[in-house]
């Protein structure tokens, strides 16, 4: 088993472990087990050693490398790397190399952490089972027959698998949540402005939010508290310092009043799905939370608005793949028909399908009736957190309706495969935190996570609340083990 | 301009866009100048990599106020919004530009004249790169072989700024795009120059019978890039709908180019194939609420505006109000003041702005040194031809006045040697003062011609040419 980061990091940093075993062991584990996986994309092995490499010297040299130092990491593959292949797992993208970093992957660099290579996704994040990817899906660690769920499958996938012990995603409607509940590992979904988006190829503008992967709940704080942080180069970035989130990690919940979200608990949740939840409820209640029940009314509309705002906006951020200045050209005899075809070639049905829904619902004569609607909804929706909040410190969710599905079992029609995120949508719509914890399994022995979720930069108490989860669960049979 | 036949008379809206004069682009730190080699001040943003976002410039921010306030506009709560088009010089295929709620709302512009054309807006936007279409198609786009594209301008702020149709010739038209012009040089934010298409209008032009009657169907004009064009491009374009009215046709709502060889628009696309834009609010960006407190500030260091400092200028220096303009466009107020100030001739150091610094601009002489070389043509100790001698040598030197006239050898001749050398002149040339004192004004030039030569040109011309006159009788 691979160790935790925050063993990891510690034991580098006080010269008790080279960096560059650890991240032999990860490139072995990678090597071994990935063949079959496909977590991840690229596998940046040259690069992680050279890393590894120095940070060591560091060490040697009496310096410290930082919070992250050693400790692998394998980022999702639409955030950008300088000089390294990154394709949102889009055949549009092919060729390009970004000419600069994303700000978490600068920051990571500055932390010591060692990205070993980029992993899979749904095309675009578009998807909610990694099946939309141009490279072939990813397998679920605990099941191959399973999807790792979506869009950060990849990601999910390392971490479930012991690959590595930390890897970012980007949850737009659930894309960490969910594949982290299927894969049962730590996903964490922050304040929207908590973490820069520069360098995050965009879905969805104002529904994307780059966020950790990890084995356990401390992994995730350790990597949360050094992604997060204002960015002058994102100004949608939250100027406020960042709150420790670490160091009170094991205050515990004694007080904390906690409600579970009825609109989530409905019929669309599979009943074993529904029983990790109330056992939840009662871990959190037994270390001193206060249970209630809470309703978010809107929240029961949050997928049809998002399925007008965020393909409204995906189809005008992907716009810029026009073959003119990167990535794939189909060449023709005039630019509307270089357009056409390599628009044509480069992306696949699913972002096809969720561009022509975007310009339809942006269109003169209909701008009101959809765009127009859905962001009054997004307001209600987030108006009613609001409300729920004035009584909960803290909600209670499941974070997908079902454990891992199998491959094909929801690519046929589009709205099933949607149904996936009706628990993790309204989050983002709010703009508000949210993870996913795992907490047992079910009738299938596959991996369940329960979906913490609070208001506003309440990612302290979010992961106070995770803690007690997490170590509800230690020792009891209920821990999935990846086969 | 000629008037327009038949009781015709036009309705004239502008949208002016001009390029703000910040160091760097609108929505990132590339760096904001004209020309140089293509596709150098670039990076992720202005270019529209994936993953790239925009940071709004805040000295942009700050000169749209400060045109927005010498518009008489009020400056609001603005939201940046995203027009969606396909082009290939446009990186992003969507523009970032400000469509409900732009940062400046209402206002007025005072002609020269005196008459008031309203603002309607005017909003912060990106400008876009530049294709050039190679090939034997002679630049157009449809007949290229392959197309060119420099981003060094994507990124580049503009401000669009659109007037109320307000203007009724297309004299009013140029005045009001030249006091406008004078407005954005005033308070720093343009350069003003519409060769380099730092400045650029559309011209929307309709006709009518009379003053009355409703405004017929506009037409919007692009390409129009200078005064000179504006002009043509609006009276082409209202005859040409005249034209079609009166044989009974209806004109089409659409935009047309101004082709400058040619001397006339064309279409470039009708109202049906007009793009839907699908403008939405941009995501990556926050709304605009410039602090009350800093905009006051602004207001506060705004700079004297061309009017007003016209009327000083006239003033101060007794001079006409053409003149007046002149120096003002050409920012040479300030200089003529403060040499008025320092005992300078009015009258002649508003001759020498106009004729003499044009190129030279406001900081090649000191107003000390430019109210010295006045005083000395005043004071009759140079010649009007010397000054201007005298003055090219002092901002190409930067010597005082009377240093370089001594050094040229410039002390004006006194009264008697001027009453010597007219003798002299007839008495060398008895046939040619016959002729003059009959009466052939021209041979007058001829004696001036000839002191010039004798003397090197020290001789005062006028003065000489007053003293014959006399002596003629």
């Amino acid at each position: 088993m691979i160790r935790s980061a925050v063993e990891t990091a510690a034991a580098v940093r006080a010269g008790r472990l080279l960096a560059v075993d650890v991240v032999e062991q990860s490139l072995a584990a990678i090597a071994a087990g990935d063949g079959d996986l496909n977590a991840f994309n690229l596998v940046t092995a040259d690069a992680a050693r050279a890393d590894a490499r120095a940070i060591d010297e560091a060490v040697a040299a009496g310096r410290d490398p930082g919070p992250l130092a050693g400790v692998p990491i394998a980022l999702k593959d639409n955030l950008c790397t300088r000089g390294i292949p990154t394709t949102c797992s889009s055949r549009i993208l092919e060729g390009w190399l970004p000419p600069y970093d994303a700000t978490v992957v600068t920051t990571l660099r500055a932390a010591g952490a060692i990205s070993v290579g980029k992993t899979n996704l749904d095309e675009f994040a578009m998807g909610s089972s990694t099946e939309n990817s141009a490279f072939g899906p990813t397998r679920n660690p605990h099941d191959h027959t399973r999807v790792p769920g979506g869009s950060s499958g990849g990601s999910a996938a390392a971490v479930g698998a012991g690959f590595v012990p930390l890897s970012l995603g980007s949850d737009t409607g659930g894309s960490i949540r969910q594949p982290a509940s299927l894969c049962g590992v730590v996903g964490v979904k922050p304040s929207y402005g908590l973490v820069s988006r520069y360098g995050l190829v965009a879905f969805a503008s104002s529904l994307d939010q780059i966020g950790p992967f990890a084995g356990s709940v401390a992994d995730a704080a350790l990597l949360l508290e050094v992604i997060a942080g204002h960015d002058p180069l994102d100004s949608t970035s939250i100027p406020d310092p960042v709150r420790p989130i670490s160091t009170h990690l094991n205050d515990g919940v004694a007080g904390l009043r906690i409600g579970m979200v009825e609109e989530f608990m409905g019929d669309g949740i599979a009943s074993d799905v529904r029983a990790r939840v109330h056992a939840a409820a009662e871990a959190l209640a037994a270390a001193g939370a206060e249970i209630g029940e809470a309703s978010v009314p809107a929240a029961a509309y949050g997928l049809d608005a998002y399925y007008v705002i965020a393909p409204a906006e995906a189809s005008s951020n992907l716009a810029r793949y026009d073959a003119v200045r990167f990535g794939l050209r189909v060449d023709a005899a005039t630019t509307p028909e270089m357009y056409d075809l390599t628009r044509t070639a480069g992306f696949g049905d699913e972002v096809k399908r969720r561009i022509m829904l975007g310009t339809y619902a942006l269109s003169a004569g209909y701008y009101d009736a959809y765009y127009g609607t859905a962001q009054k909804v997004r307001s209600l929706i987030r108006r009613d957190f609001d409300l729920a909040y004035e009584k909960f410190d803290l909600l209670l969710s499941p974070a997908s309706p079902t454990t891992a599905f199998a491959f094909g079992d929801k690519t046929s029609d589009p709205l099933t495969m949607y149904l996936n995120d009706v628990c993790t949508i309204p989050t983002n719509l709010a703009g508000h935190p949210a993870m996913s914890v795992p907490f047992g399994v079910g009738d299938d022995g596959l991996p369940i996570g329960v979906q913490l979720l609070g208001p506003m930069m309440s990612e302290p108490t979010m992961f106070r609340a995770a803690a007690v989860l997490e170590a509800g669960l230690e020792g009891s049979a209920g821990r999935a083990v990846a086969s | 301009m000629s008037e327009l036949p038949n009781g015709w008379t036009m309705v004239i809206g502008l949208e002016v866009h001009t390029e703000l004069l910040t160091s760097t682009k609108l929505f990132s730190g590339a760096p904001n100048h004209f020309g140089g080699e293509p596709n150098r001040h670039i990076d992720p943003t202005s270019l529209g990599l994936p993953g790239s976002l925009p940071v709004l410039n805040r000295t942009a921010v700050e000169m749209a106020i400060r045109i927005g306030l010498a518009l008489n506009s009020t400056i609001q709560r603005s939201v940046f919004a995203r027009k969606n088009y396909f082009y290939p010089d446009m990186p992003k295929d969507y523009q970032i530009s400000q469509y409900e709620l732009p940062i400046d709302l209402g206002g007025w512009l005072d002609l020269p004249s005196g008459e008031r054309i309203g603002i309607t807006r005017a909003h912060l936007e990106e400008d876009t790169g530049k294709s050039s279409h190679m090939g034997s198609g002679g630049g157009r786009i449809h007949d290229a072989e392959y197309t060119l594209i420099d981003y060094n301008r994507a990124g580049v702020p503009l401000l669009e700024i659109v007037s109320e149709p307000d203007l009724r010739t297309s004299a009013q038209a140029r005045a009001y795009v030249s006091e406008l012009r004078s407005i954005l040089i005033a308070v720093g934010a343009s350069d003003g120059k519409m060769e380099e298409g730092s400045m650029r209008a559309d011209v929307n032009v309709s006709v009518r019978q009379g003053e009355d009657a409703p405004f017929g169907t506009r037409c919007e004009i692009k390409n129009v890039n200078s005064i000179r064009s504006l002009s043509r491009a609006i009276e082409y374009e209202a005859r040409r709908q005249i034209d079609l009215l009166e044989a009974g046709e209806r004109i089409r709502q659409e935009t047309r180019h101004w082709n400058e060889d040619e001397g006339r628009t064309i279409t470039l696309r009708s109202k049906e194939e007009a793009t839907d834009y699908r403008y939405f609010p941009e995501p990556d960006l926050v709304e605009l609420d410039p602090d009350p407190v800093w905009i006051e500030e602004i207001r506060a260091a705004l700079p004297p505006l061309p009017a007003a400092r016209r009327l000083a200028l006239a003033a101060a220096a007794g001079c006409t109000a053409e003149l007046s303009a002149l120096v003002v466009e050409r920012g040479l107020d300030p200089l003529v003041l403060a040499a008025v100030e320092a005992g300078g001739d009015p009258g002649r150091l508003v001759t020498h702005a106009v004729n003499n610094l044009a190129d030279a601009g406001p900081d090649a002489v000191t107003a000390s040194a430019f109210a010295q070389l006045s005083r000395l043509e005043a004071d009759g100790q140079l010649t009007a031809t010397q000054a201007k001698t005298v003055l090219a040598e002092m901002l190409s030197s930067g010597d005082g006045a009377s240093e370089i006239a001594a050094r040229l050898g410039y002390e004006a001749m006194a009264g008697g040697e001027l009453e010597s050398l007219a003798d002299q002149l007839i008495a060398d040339h008895p046939d040619d003062w016959a002729t003059f004192c009959a009466g052939e004004q021209k041979v007058l030039g001829f004696f001036v011609g000839q002191a010039m030569k004798r003397t090197g040109g020290k001789a005062d011309g006028k003065a000489l040419s007053a003293l014959l006159m006399a002596r003629r009788g």
